[in-house]
């Protein structure tokens, strides 16, 4: 760190030091990293998690390829992704374009919805069995009984369960980024497009929505990819059952490394882990197109 | 792969300037950007308080329910309030070293984002006002681990801290709380960083000014929005934390707030309304925070994460 500060004015006129650098790569390279290929290793391994690592070839492999639950909990995830993804985006966008204008109670709102935020996933998910208990919570409370269900019980319903609460978790986060992406549109454009008579859903389609393009890819990537990471949440709010309905891929990765004491397969689930979030990510960043920078305010 | 693999990286579009109106007028000034206006929007309004319902029924219910006691929450209808409110479910969840959980969130919340905030700061300048392949690749570097799902190695991870003999200390969690907080930090600060005009810099640089003086009396100042940003998604990440408690400790000594509450209902099963009160106990801090801060807090994120 020291490095910079005596240095010459020729250093100076090349910029600051690497060096200001090394501690963040340090830390990241040795507890992300470093992980990163020790997960690849570990799948050539037999481990129980406290005795000795033994190379083992493919085995873990070859257990982790073969067994049902993984295409299972491969598909419970693609489910997750893709109905978590279709809830959330649309509700998120339209909260954002909502909170964005400038009447006072909308900020106000805005102020109730972020609330969500604060509270851990453990925290949303003890909350939520209590209040799904079909005889205690809602249902009975409401004196609605289609919603004294046992929802979390029932493996056809349980899944929407889930999708549900994640949604009530995260989309105050995804309408603050939308709120922030709306704020940027100049409103010179929707003074124009009201001189031209358009209205508001028009002005919505027209000018709102093409210019959040950015704001969508940025949203919708977050989403995807956080999607591999809800393990928290699915945990404690219903383990991963009823039998293998809600269990994950990260869940799934967890329970056979810490419960079943097989790290080399939970390894091998890991490594799988990554490359869909890498190969999500890439994919992503390709639909939105490679030349970001460009301006977006053209014509404004 | 910076193009490739960079998230949430939607170009700066005027944000100096924007930012510093947000600061001084707050969110209730009148903007002159974003949707006009004029007429009342009545299925917008009615959406919007829909949703509020969604969030709110939910928050009521874990309020009112940890105020019953036992009996009252098996007879009384789950949504009204007690007819005898009761705090004996606090004192309960209270007595059982709440206060000690509590320490040590905040202990490894600290102890993981002011130094994630740190070096993530000195990072985001070198790479903005450096030059040269190694800082090139410490971007993409940082850059890829936005495109991992980072849970993925924690067997790794789990390995190392026992291996470190750091298993079931709440140093096992702060390290790689920092690690994981590093990407996320570097692209918000550089971001902010580099919409800091260059002649700020070189006028300083003429004066003789070193890079870590430019760093602490230019940098951190122009860019202290997007600190105060990053250390509060930062803070609420590792505060809420459950992966690495749940796998890299094991006794009550090291246990954090979100362990604990997984523990207490475990312990309480029956007891549904002590099971919320801890709810509410380890919510109460951050609400408190936000109450505070909420004008900050909102304008910072939206501003840190649109960009």
């Amino acid at each position: 760190m020291s490095t910079s500060t005596g240095s010459s004015r020729r250093v100076l006129e090349k910029g600051p030091s690497g060096w200001l650098a090394a501690p963040a790569l340090v830390f990241f390279l040795l507890f992300a990293i470093i992980p990163l290929f020790g997960v690849l290793f570990l799948s050539f391994t037999k481990w129980d998690g406290l005795g000795e690592i033994k190379l083992d070839g493919l085995s873990s492999w070859t257990t982790v390829l073969t067994d049902p639950v993984t295409g299972n909990a491969l598909w419970v995830t693609a489910k997750i992704m893709f109905f978590s993804f279709i809830v959330q985006a649309p509700i998120s966008l339209l909260l954002g374009v909502f909170t964005s204008a400038s009447q006072k109670y909308r900020a106000a709102l805005a102020v109730l919805y972020f609330v969500p935020l604060l509270l851990s996933s453990a925290a949303v998910a003890i909350a939520y069995k209590a209040l799904l208990d079909p005889n205690f919570g809602l249902g009975p409370g409401l004196g609605l009984p289609f919603l004294a269900q046992d929802w979390l019980g029932n493996s056809d319903l349980v899944l929407f369960v889930v999708v549900f609460v994640i949604a009530w978790q995260f989309v105050p986060f995804h309408t603050l980024i939308y709120q922030g992406g709306v704020r940027q549109i100049p409103a010179s454009l929707y003074e124009a497009a009201q001189i031209d008579g358009a209205g508001r859903v028009q002005q919505f389609f027209a000018i709102t929505l093409p210019q959040l393009k950015y704001t969508i890819i940025t949203s919708s990537t977050l989403m995807v990819v956080g999607s591999l990471a809800y393990f928290d949440l699915v945990f404690v709010l219903t383990g991963g059952g009823p039998g293998y309905s809600t269990r994950l891929l990260p869940l799934h990765m967890y329970l056979t490394g810490f419960k079943a004491n097989d790290m080399g397969a939970a390894s091998a689930l890991g490594v799988i882990l990554v490359v869909i979030g890498l190969a999500l990510a890439l994919l992503l960043q390709r639909l939105g197109g490679k030349n970001r920078n460009a301006s977006q305010l053209e014509g404004a | 792969m910076a193009s490739t693999t960079q998230i949430p990286a939607p170009p700066a579009r005027r944000t100096a300037l924007s930012n510093k109106q947000g600061r001084k007028q707050g969110p209730r000034a009148k903007r002159t950007k974003g949707p006009g206006r004029f007429r009342p929007n009545y299925l917008g309004g009615l959406g919007g308080w829909l949703w509020l319902a969604i969030i709110i029924v939910p928050i009521y219910y874990v309020v009112v329910t940890s105020l019953k006691n036992q009996a009252g929450f098996f007879t009384s209808n789950p949504m009204m309030p007690p007819t005898e409110p009761t705090l004996d479910n606090y004192k309960l969840v209270l007595d059982n070293d709440f206060a000690m959980y509590f320490a040590n969130s905040l202990i490894v919340t600290v102890g993981s984002v002011v130094p994630a905030l740190l070096v993530s700061f000195m990072a985001a300048y070198a790479i903005v006002r450096g030059k040269g392949r190694f800082l090139t690749w410490t971007n993409n570097t940082f850059l890829l681990g936005l495109a991992i799902p980072l849970h993925a190695t924690i067997i790794p991870i789990y390995w190392m801290i026992t291996k470190a003999h750091l298993y079931d200390t709440l140093l096992a969690l702060i390290l790689p709380s920092i690690a994981f907080a590093i990407p996320i930090s570097v692209l918000i600060l550089s971001n902010f960083m580099r919409d800091v005009p260059n002649e700020l810099f070189e006028s300083m640089r003429l004066d003789g000014c070193s890079d870590w003086a430019m760093m602490w009396r230019l940098a951190l100042p122009m860019t202290r929005p997007a600190v105060v940003t990053v250390g509060i998604y930062n803070a609420l990440g590792v505060w809420n934390g459950f992966l690495f408690p749940l796998i890299l400790t094991q006794s009550p000594s090291t246990r954090v707030l979100p362990l604990s509450l997984w523990t207490f209902q475990g312990e309480f099963s029956v007891n549904i309304p002590a099971v919320l009160a801890s709810v509410v106990l380890a919510t109460l801090p951050l609400l408190v925070i936000y109450v505070v801060a909420r004008r900050q807090l909102l304008s910072g994120l939206t501003a840190g994460f649109s960009k």
